[in-house]
């Protein structure tokens, strides 16, 4: 790419966040927000390669009908492990805790949160609800599914339940502890001029997610502190031999875990609302739209749950209730996607990295999206349900929708971050191979649930066989594609070219301080007079109108 | 500086009085509940303590917690708080009493369904 | 710290502080009354479901009791507004009292439940592999603290509610699950308000608190009146179950 304007020569900043002291103890007991978002930049990631090891075992055990690698047993503990160590401990933490901790209060002008105490502490609860979690791991680990379905989990499972549903109960706390920092920040923490309506959309989502965050996780909270009591006490509210009701269990279950699917995406929205302006270097289109919806998903997902239960034999009449409330809560994610790609048409586009995934994200999610209208309906969920349709659909959102989101954060604000550029080419590669790795590990899990293949099941009749290989298959190269940027990212920390201030431009506030920033962000309190995205009047980002696009150099 | 709505910071300060009132309300509330769980009022027990309640509940939250005194802001998330948990007994309760199957015959679990005596997990 | 009330850095005024701080603990009541929710949408299945039991339950705890309690922790949510309202005014002096007071009936509060719990205990209706409802019934030498009349009409009551409920056992351990599930919840949640209270007593002895910056016994007010509203409903909710038989 040839560039007109090309970016001034980047200064590295001599004092910043990252050596402003220094030793173990000023990072373990930092209230930095941006030193705790890399405390938690750590800690998910290890707990992702956790997860991917047991995605890992699934994978190859099924490329044979009859499964040779693993016991029926171990079989359920390997995805059961799987889904609670990237829903609990990865998707739900990453990008709030991970890139919304760092750039929330520089994307609202404050020197920190609210409650920089609460927040070192939510990482710490964080930790201690891992470890528990990890203990269960490995003293035999846990095999009930990560939905813990009762009297399974409660009376009859002879795995290590108490420990793990302890650490999820635990690490529920830090997800709200993260959510009521945020809630309390953007409300009164804001810079002179930095209305609601200016505010980047990344702070809606956040804001969005933490409403989620505080009204739903207390509801898992207390479910797995029954079971809890249930399985340690004999307590009896889930366990049919005592009256108890396992529908109770799933109804109380589900209350949080569907929200908790948007606590999952609604981040990963907010960074493809920033990403698509930026590489589109337009304006984004319908603004308030899109920050209404994000609220709206975060209402209207409450709403919902039921349909994790079509087929437990509840009331038909609140099936169709849920039914009609399910199609609903696609609509606002349908503006959110029709305002997106409003935005690119007409925009002056460039295929960096970032912009790769978010346009990796929005076909995925798309993809996603629309399946979830399958399950929704209650005719066609009765084949579907608990079948691999269910495990493709909720791969495409979560994988291709909220871990692309999530590695196109990383990329676009690595430089802010860490003051340095990752490698352009090779992040490119990465993208594409972890865009085709993807698709060849998931499509065929769409045509296997159609076909017939239920889920969570050790063996299979061998017609499956061809669409589990192609699927094992595309999970290595999947790998490959979450390996790259784990090394680059590492290298470019050190090594990666001087990034300067600003090296897409963006429009944000974040990027007005120097990278990486200083430990209190910015060294005079900032008053905000611009428009969000407003690329065509901000004269400061040294972009033209009639100019080849000026972006970082290569 | 924090946004420019008026914080309770022209801070009102309940008097005593308002105090004592109120906890005499109560108290005198407190009573009539036992009292009035000792009569037979049928299905409407339950309505009745379950309304004795709420307002004993408003009038801390009102005038205790000052909420009467706290701006809309904080107000809305009281009330959005009172409401979620209403959508949650509410709408899981949409299922357990309209449940009716193909013969037309409710079935929520019934107290004389038969089911094994409690036991230790074998 | 926040001992001389000063600003901490990431506040611009101290009345940013408070705000944010007020703000931030109306928000975790609200997780809170979400957390509570969810038990109470357990107990009203379950009561839905098994009335006979959960009636049968409510008469077997002690009603006087459970009124004292009431009692006790609205006096004490009055004793806290009082102290809050100390602070605000600048009656340093007060304070101290109004928190001490609290405190007291706070404890009074503990003392009523381990009596009764004890009870419970001895009467082998604690969840688990002792339960047994009709234990006091048929053990009377077992039970002397009930009067030999009143085990009478618990034994009348027991027969009808066994004839309407042939599992009246499960069923009365799933009232009992409710009762020390939602009262023991509670009782953590006081313990930690007791503890917060110990704390502000301590702040208040220094005499830390003053007009201009009181947040701490603010916002520990605020909670211990959640705690007050929690038993407000639990009181009707367990005690109160169809005791006009």
């Amino acid at each position: 790419m040839s560039t007109a304007a090309t970016t001034p020569s980047a200064v590295f900043p001599e004092k910043h966040y990252l050596n402003a002291t220094y030793g173990i103890r000023s990072w373990l007991l930092t209230t930095d927000h941006k030193r705790i978002a890399l405390l938690y930049l750590v800690s998910v990631t290890a707990f992702f390669f956790v997860g991917g090891f047991f995605a890992m075992m699934i994978r190859l055990h099924l490329l044979t009908p009859n499964g040779y690698v693993l016991t029926p047993d171990m079989y359920n503990r390997m995805f059961t492990m799987h889904g609670v160590a990237m829903i609990f401990f990865f998707l739900i933490p990453s990008i709030p805790a991970v890139l919304g901790n760092f750039l929330i209060p520089l994307m609202v002008g404050a020197k920190d949160l609210a409650f920089p105490r609460i927040n070192l502490l939510s990482w710490y609860i964080y930790i201690i609800g891992g470890a528990f979690t990890l203990y269960s791991m490995v003293t035999g680990g846990l095999d009930t599914g990560w939905t813990f379905y009762t009297p399974l989990s409660t009376v009859y499972s002879n795995s290590a339940v108490a420990p793990a549903v302890v650490g999820v109960f635990i690490t529920g706390f830090s997800s709200i502890l993260t959510g009521l920092n945020f809630l309390v920040t953007v409300h009164t923490m804001r810079a002179p001029g930095m209305t609601w309506f200016r505010l980047p959309l990344f702070v809606w989502a956040h804001y969005a997610t933490s409403v989620v965050m505080i009204l739903g996780t207390p509801v898992i909270a207390i479910t797995l502190g029954l079971a809890a009591m249930e399985r340690v006490f004999g307590l009896g509210f889930f366990n049919p031999a005592m009256g108890g009701d396992p529908i109770l269990f799933q109804h109380l279950f589900w209350f949080y875990s569907h929200p908790a699917v948007y606590i999952m995406i609604l981040p990963a929205m907010g960074v493809i609302s920033e990403l698509i302006p930026t590489f589109a270097r337009k304006k984004l289109f319908g603004y308030h739209f899109v920050a209404a919806a994000s609220l709206a998903i975060a209402v209207i997902g409450f709403l919902v749950w039921t349909h994790h239960m079509f087929l437990t034999g509840q009331s038909t009449y609140a099936a169709i209730a849920f039914s009609l409330l399910t199609f609903l809560v696609a609509i606002p994610s349908a503006v959110k996607v029709f305002n997106w790609t409003a935005t690119l048409f007409g925009g002056s586009i460039s295929f960096d990295t970032p912009m790769l995934y978010a346009f990796g994200f929005l076909g995925l999610f798309l993809i996603g999206g629309l399946t979830g209208l399958f399950l929704g309906c209650l005719g066609t969920d009765i084949h579907i349900h608990d079948t691999y349709f269910v495990v493709a659909h909720f791969h495409y959102i979560m994988v291709g929708g909220a871990v692309m989101g999530y590695l196109g954060g990383l990329h676009f604000w690595w430089p802010k971050i860490t003051g340095r550029m990752y490698p352009e080419w090779l992040a490119r590669i990465a993208a594409l191979i972890l865009f085709v790795g993807f698709n060849l590990t998931f499509f065929p899990q769409f045509l296997l649930g159609y076909n017939g293949m239920p889920r969570r099941y050790h063996v299979y009749p061998p017609e499956y066989q061809v669409y589990n290989v192609m699927s094992t298959a595309g999970a290595s190269i999947l790998a490959v594609g979450y390996l790259l940027p784990m090394i680059y990212l590492v290298w470019a920390t050190f090594y990666g070219k001087v990034a300067g201030d600003n090296p897409w431009p963006a429009t944000g506030l974040e990027w007005k301080t120097p990278s990486p920033p200083p430990t209190e962000n910015f060294p005079v309190t900032p008053v905000v007079t611009w428009e969000p995205y407003d690329f065509h009047n901000r004269k400061d980002l040294g972009l033209e109108v009639g100019l080849a696009e000026a972006h970082a150099d290569d | 500086m924090a946004e420019q709505e008026h914080t309770e910071h022209s801070e009102h300060i309940v008097p005593p009085w308002l105090y004592m009132v109120i906890i005499g309300t109560l108290m005198a509330l407190t009573i009539l509940t036992v009292v009035a769980a000792l009569q037979d009022l049928g299905r409407f027990n339950i309505v009745v303590a379950l309304a004795i309640a709420t307002t004993k509940a408003t009038l801390v939250v009102l005038f205790f917690m000052h909420a009467k005194y706290v701006p809309k802001r904080t107000q809305l998330v009281i009330i959005s708080g009172i409401f979620w948990l209403a959508l949650l007994l509410f709408m899981t309760l949409s299922d357990y009493v309209s449940r009716v199957d193909y013969r037309g015959v409710r079935y929520p679990m019934s107290q004389n369904a038969v089911h094994i005596s409690p036991s230790h997990r074998s | 710290m926040h001992r001389t009330g000063a600003l901490y850095g990431q506040f611009e005024t101290l009345e940013q502080q408070k705000d944010t701080a007020t703000l931030g603990m109306w928000i975790f009541l609200v997780t809170e009354v979400m957390f509570f929710g969810g038990i109470m949408l357990a107990y009203t299945i379950n009561r839905h479901t098994y009335f006979t039991a959960f009636a049968m339950g409510s008469s077997m705890i002690s009603l006087p009791l459970g009124t004292t309690n009431t009692i006790v922790l609205l006096a004490s949510s009055f004793t806290m507004a009082m102290g809050v309202w100390s602070a605000q005014t600048g009656k340093k002096k007060l304070l101290p009292i109004f928190l001490t007071l609290t405190i007291i009936l706070g404890f009074a509060f503990f003392y009523v439940k381990y009596v009764e719990y004890s009870q419970k205990f001895h009467h082998h209706l604690v969840p688990g592999k002792t339960f047994d409802v009709n234990y006091c019934v048929n053990n009377p030498s077992k039970c002397e603290d009930i009067s030999p009349a009143d085990l009478d009409k618990e034994r009348e009551e027991l027969q009808r509610a066994n004839a309407a409920d042939p599992n009246l056992n499960s069923h009365a351990q799933l009232y009992f699950s409710a009762y020390f599930g939602m009262t023991g919840l509670h009782a953590l949640h006081m313990i930690i308000g007791a503890g917060l209270l110990f704390w502000l007593l301590h702040g208040s002895l220094k005499g830390l608190y003053t007009p201009q910056w009181n947040t701490p016994v603010d916002i520990v007010g605020l909670y211990w009146h959640f705690v007050d509203i929690v038993w407000i409903y639990l009181f009707p909710l367990l005690y109160l179950i169809d005791r006009h038989r």
